[in-house]
């Protein structure tokens, strides 16, 4: 079993390349096989690196004390010092151990990248039980996993659900700004990405607070426990500017889950066909002036950005589309994605281009569409 | 934690004094170096030095009485010299650890302990300091883990506790032979039933005494602690008995939180009226762990068995 767990290690660290955290899990292969001065060789020159990478310098500390008594547990601090001081760095270990350890096969995808459009190049996706960011590329609107990073979460847990509870959102957002280390203090490290939080569906949901970012550490520190921001996403400072390079502001989703759900690429798949099919009977529905027909894709429980409820914004429908000779509904750039935690609930969006006889739009539009009995229904509908 | 205690290579001295052939300054100034008299030690073995300027025995002799005295800057460069000279000999490696250790540079004592066992493997004493010397490598890796200031005063009034604790070595020639094979230290030890010794009520008396003292230190009974002690016991330095006292009393008061227990205590008689203890002495406060070895010289009068002096080693 050992030697299974130390051989896929050494595969993962070889398809990795040498990051500091491979490094590292280099120095516990090494403990594994008891080539404890090679451990030691390996953390101090890993360290002579990275002298602020402070899990480096409990391995260590570990490393130097075995050599002169046995050791009781993982990180045999003096027991004088506060368990919770160590125990941030013991589960920084494990974290990361774990991940590079089961990182997901090839023919795994999260269940909740349904579809990405044309201009989406890459897809994050945050898993917190694993304290972990997965980054996809697109290939043709499917995610490939291309890396994946260790991130710090909010020391609360996860469900932001208001101001101050220090902890990190559910749910499917995307980054609105690049932030520049000039233009931050140091606290940020090399930069930051604000996202969209709180949404459309959290305010539906009466949650609050605001200022969820993906950022980067001060200076002192290569990495913060699992537990420890204020609701925002952490990364070391080199895996923020790795993870920034792919950040499109506007475009770039940012799925934050609890757990990631894995699925295979087939059953992922089907579900993107019966959204799609969905969409697009919505779009001829529309473009047909059969309002009943068109209506029957909302929900009971729809509501629009502005708070109009289903039946105020059906007559208004009915108004408007009875007084059309005719309608085209274009839609393109469709990205859709899986709300984690919540029950069949998918986050559409497209780019609309609306023309009749009397009113034309372009738009960029989103909706949530919602799983009842057996057909999708649009629960929400705005810009977006 | 800091668990750090030195132990000095006594083996040449040892041998300068068995020697009975070398009747000359070396064997004079280690007599010196021994009563304490460090000023007339050093000029007894700089003339002996001038007559043989390499002489690896003076030379180790100069280097302890250097380090008595204080002066590491020298007694570093003696002692680099003599491993130059002769990397053969373990001890000047062991003692240039015990000097860089003092100073807080556990990578130069880690490099001249594996040294020292690497020219000489079965040196006990080196495995042992290497193992507190790791120890304190490790203390600073987690405090670098922890982001705690090492430097700060109160690790310094740690180490200045560790020399007051560990005290100036005794040149007793059997301190080499009674220090542990294994590196690593034991767990606190029971003190050994007086009824191993199945001879002597004296013996178990004088241990009896030893316990209490050790409970009253525990205790930190300042009075109790000071009432195990002669009347003419000898200071260390000579020290005015008063001033003694009164160093004793912060010491033994201070902390939060003593406990002192002995481990493996062996009783010698000298007589009906006089007593060697030797023993391992497990200190630990809320401040400071030591573990190290101990001589009492016990003498018998009225209010039972009282220390007549208190030796490292």
């Amino acid at each position: 079993m050992r030697a299974l767990l130390v051989s896929l290690l050494l595969f993962s660290g070889a398809a990795l390349g040498a990051t500091p955290e491979t490094r590292l899990s280099g120095v516990f292969q090494a403990i594994e096989a008891n080539r404890l001065d090679d451990a030691l060789r390996r953390v101090d020159a890993l360290i002579l690196e990275h002298p602020n990478f402070r899990l480096a310098h409990l391995v260590r500390g570990d490393l130097l004390l075995a050599r002169a008594r046995p050791l009781e547990t993982f990180g045999n601090v003096a027991k004088t010092v506060p368990a919770e001081k160590v125990d941030g760095l013991r589960h920084e270990a494990l974290a990361r151990l774990r991940a590079l350890r089961h990182r997901p096969g090839d023919d795994r995808l999260p269940r909740y990248v349904l579809q990405l459009h044309s201009e989406q190049k890459h897809a994050f996706v945050v898993d917190s039980r694993s304290s972990r960011l997965y980054v996809f590329s697109n290939d043709n609107g499917m995610p490939k996993l291309v890396a994946d990073y260790y991130v710090t979460l909010g020391k609360n847990g996860m469900e932001k659900t208001r101001e101050g509870d220090q902890k990190t959102p559910i749910g499917v957002y995307h980054v609105t700004a690049n932030l520049p280390r000039k233009k931050l203090t140091d606290f940020y490290g090399s930069g930051a990405f604000p996202i969209n939080y709180p949404n459309e569906w959290d305010r539906r949901q009466g949650r609050g607070g605001y200022g969820i970012w993906l950022h980067g550490v001060p200076r002192e520190v290569y990495a913060r426990p699992p537990r420890a921001s204020d609701g925002c996403i952490v990364l070391s400072n080199p895996d923020l500017e790795s993870v920034g390079q792919h950040v499109q502001v506007g475009l770039t989703p940012v799925i934050i889950a609890d757990e990631v759900e894995w699925a295979d690429a087939a059953s992922v798949a089907a579900e993107r066909a019966a959204l799609a099919g969905a969409l697009e009977q919505w779009r001829a529905d529309w473009q047909s002036r059969d309002t009943e027909r068109y209506l029957a894709h909302y929900s009971g429980r729809f509501a629009s950005r502005e708070g109009q409820k289903y039946d105020g914004w059906a007559s208004h429908k009915r108004k408007v589309n009875a007084a059309k000779r005719w309608i085209k509904v274009g839609v393109s750039r469709v990205a859709m994605f899986r709300y984690p935690r919540e029950r069949d609930f998918v986050v559409v969006t497209f780019d609309q281009d609306y023309r009749s006889d009397g009113l034309s739009n372009v738009m960029h539009k989103r909706q949530y569409w919602v799983k009842e009995g057996a057909s999708w229904k649009i629960l929400y509908e705005g810009a977006g | 934690m800091l668990s750090f205690s030195t132990r000095w290579g006594w083996l040449l001295i040892a041998l300068a004094l068995a020697l009975p052939a070398r009747a000359d300054e070396v064997q004079e100034a280690a007599k010196l170096l021994k009563a304490g008299q460090h000023r007339q030690a050093l000029d007894a073995v700089n003339k002996a030095l001038k007559a043989k300027p390499r002489d690896p025995q003076a030379r180790f002799l100069k280097g302890l009485i250097l380090t008595e005295q204080g002066n590491s800057k020298e007694a570093v460069e003696v002692f680099t010299q003599l491993t130059k000279d002769y990397p053969e000999l373990p001890e000047p490696y062991n003692n240039l650890a015990v000097i860089y250790a003092a100073q807080g540079q556990y990578d130069k004592a880690r490099a001249a302990l594996e040294q020292s066992i690497r020219t000489h493997p079965s040196y006990a004493t080196a495995y042992e300091n290497l193992g507190d010397v790791y120890a304190k490598l490790a203390s600073q890796a987690y405090d670098k883990a922890l982001q705690i200031d090492s430097s700060n005063a109160a690790a310094k009034n740690k180490l200045s506790l560790v020399r007051e604790l560990v005290g100036r070595p005794a040149a007793a020639p059997t301190a080499v032979a009674a220090a542990p094979k294994e590196p690593v230290k034991p767990a606190p030890e029971k003190p050994k039933p007086a009824a191993e010794k199945p001879a002597a009520d004296a013996t178990a008396e004088v241990l009896a005494a030893v316990n209490a003292w050790a409970q009253a230190w525990s205790k930190k009974d300042a009075d109790a602690y000071l009432s195990y002690y002669a009347k003419d016991f000898k200071t260390p330095g000579n020290e005015p008995r008063a001033a003694w006292e009164t160093t004793r009393r912060s010491r033994v008061t201070a902390p939060k939180s003593i406990s002192v227990t002995l481990a493996s205590p062996k009783v010698t008689m000298d007589g009906a009226e006089r007593a060697t203890v030797r023993f391992r002495q497990n200190y630990k406060s809320d401040v400071l762990k030591s573990n190290s070895s101990k001589t009492l010289l016990m003498i018998r009068s009225d209010g039972g068995w009282k220390i007549l002096e208190e030796k490292s080693g």
